[in-house]
């Protein structure tokens, strides 16, 4: 193989501080693109110059449908394992770190937690989330501005969540991009900070309407801020009949009990019906 | 916006495709695109260019076929036209609407040779 000058930007960027081999998977994307004449494979064998063999080629595909298979494939992987994966999308400095720092202290008793880091800004934040104790994987997106399906994928790989966990992914922050790219997910949960307007669900319709939960952080601040909640939430259930809105303050905690709580519910749902494969070293014991 | 990374997504399956149907260069593409699909037209065609550049599919025309949108409104059960994710119903003013159309991004056919 002698791949290497290709032109693709591919824009999963792997993180390669680990010593995996990687070889791109993606089976047959690669070979032959820098092959500009193919003389002699096009269908008609007739090559005199000037004479176009150009034909129509039905596709039919998603845009998308490649980050979708990977997407499903991270699904299944999550259902299998009894995993319950929450997408967490937000702009910049809607206080998502510090919402997820709390949940990650107030939770980790309870149950297994895994978190991948993909906000581009946060290597300090990475740090804040690792002090928890939860396992983490940063996901170095450089400029990239939403997370896909194949470097969650990856990320999974490398973080290992435990059987029953729930794994928190925190996107990237940016209110458009992360609308489009499933990652497998069980649902995206959405966090708007009362310090931005409150039209953004109408500003931003796509990812409003592609969230099953709407977090409105920072309510601690409401009686400094002209903030309309009512308003906000009625501009979210526009772009989503069915939205749930909780409102709290990560800085405070309150209100986060209701958020730990729709988490709880989530995750026995996620468990319904869920048998664990015996683990390995269980079944060494048993031999 | 997502535009660049939609259409690495393209040259993606453009470059599939070659290998399954034995074509080694693009000249025309055709996508259609939905109104609700929240894409940026002048925002794909520039990245277009500049994602195929050196590729099979460099030089190659990018064609969008525009996609209305469309809904089904929950209250007065009828199907009607909608420009944004949160538009009103145009005939009862409820906005309990489902979409039902326009929100694509295809592609649909190549010509290659």
């Amino acid at each position: 193989m002698h791949e290497h000058d290709h032109d693709h930007k591919h824009d999963h960027s792997h993180d390669h501080g680990h010593s995996h081999a990687h070889d791109h998977g993606h089976a047959d994307d690669h070979t032959h693109n820098h092959d500009h004449h193919h003389y002699g494979q096009g269908p008609a064998r007739a090559h005199a110059p000037g004479m176009s063999q150009s034909r129509m080629v039905q596709i039919e595909q998603d845009i998308l449908g490649k980050n979708n298979e990977y997407a499903q494939h991270n699904r299944s992987r999550f259902i299998q394992q009894g995993i319950l994966t929450l997408n967490l999308v937000s702009s910049p400095g809607s206080g998502k770190t510090t919402l997820l720092t709390r949940t990650l202290n107030d939770l980790k008793s309870e149950f297994p937690l895994a978190v991948i880091e993909g906000d581009q800004e946060t290597s300090n934040d990475a740090e804040r989330i690792r002090e928890t104790g939860a396992p983490a994987i940063q996901i170095n997106t450089g400029k990239g501005c939403h997370l896909d399906a194949h470097q969650v994928g990856h990320a999974v790989d490398h973080l290992d969540p435990a059987e029953r966990s729930v794994l928190f992914i925190e996107n990237v922050g940016n209110l458009v991009c992360p609308a489009a790219f499933d990652l497998g997910e069980a649902h995206k949960v959405a966090i708007l900070s009362i310090t931005e307007g409150e039209d953004k669900p109408i500003k931003y319709p796509d990812m409003f309407h592609a969230a099953d939960l709407l977090l409105l952080n920072k309510i601690d601040l409401l009686p400094h801020l002209d903030f309309n909640v009512e308003q906000c939430i009625e501009y979210a259930r526009r772009v989503n009949p069915g939205i749930q809105v909780l409102q709290l303050s990560a800085t405070t905690g309150e209100g986060m009990d209701n958020w730990y709580q729709w988490i709880q519910l989530a995750r026995q749902s996620r468990l319904i019906g869920f048998e664990s494969k015996p683990a390995i070293s269980a079944v060494k014991e048993s031999a | 916006m997502h535009e660049m990374s939609l259409c690495e997504g393209i040259l993606q399956v453009m470059q599939t495709e070659a290998q399954k149907q034995g074509f080694s260069q693009v000249k025309n593409v055709w996508l259609e695109i939905g109104d609700l699909a929240g894409v940026e037209v002048d925002a794909m065609l520039f990245s277009f260019d500049a994602v195929t550049r050196n590729s099979l599919a460099d030089g190659a025309k990018l064609n969008i076929i525009n996609i209305p949108g469309t809904a089904w409104c929950m209250q007065c059960g009828k199907n009607v036209p909608v420009t944004e994710r949160f538009d009103a119903c145009p005939e009862c003013g409820s906005y309990q609407l489902q979409v039902t159309g326009g929100d694509e991004m295809r592609i649909k056919e190549l010509e290659v040779e």
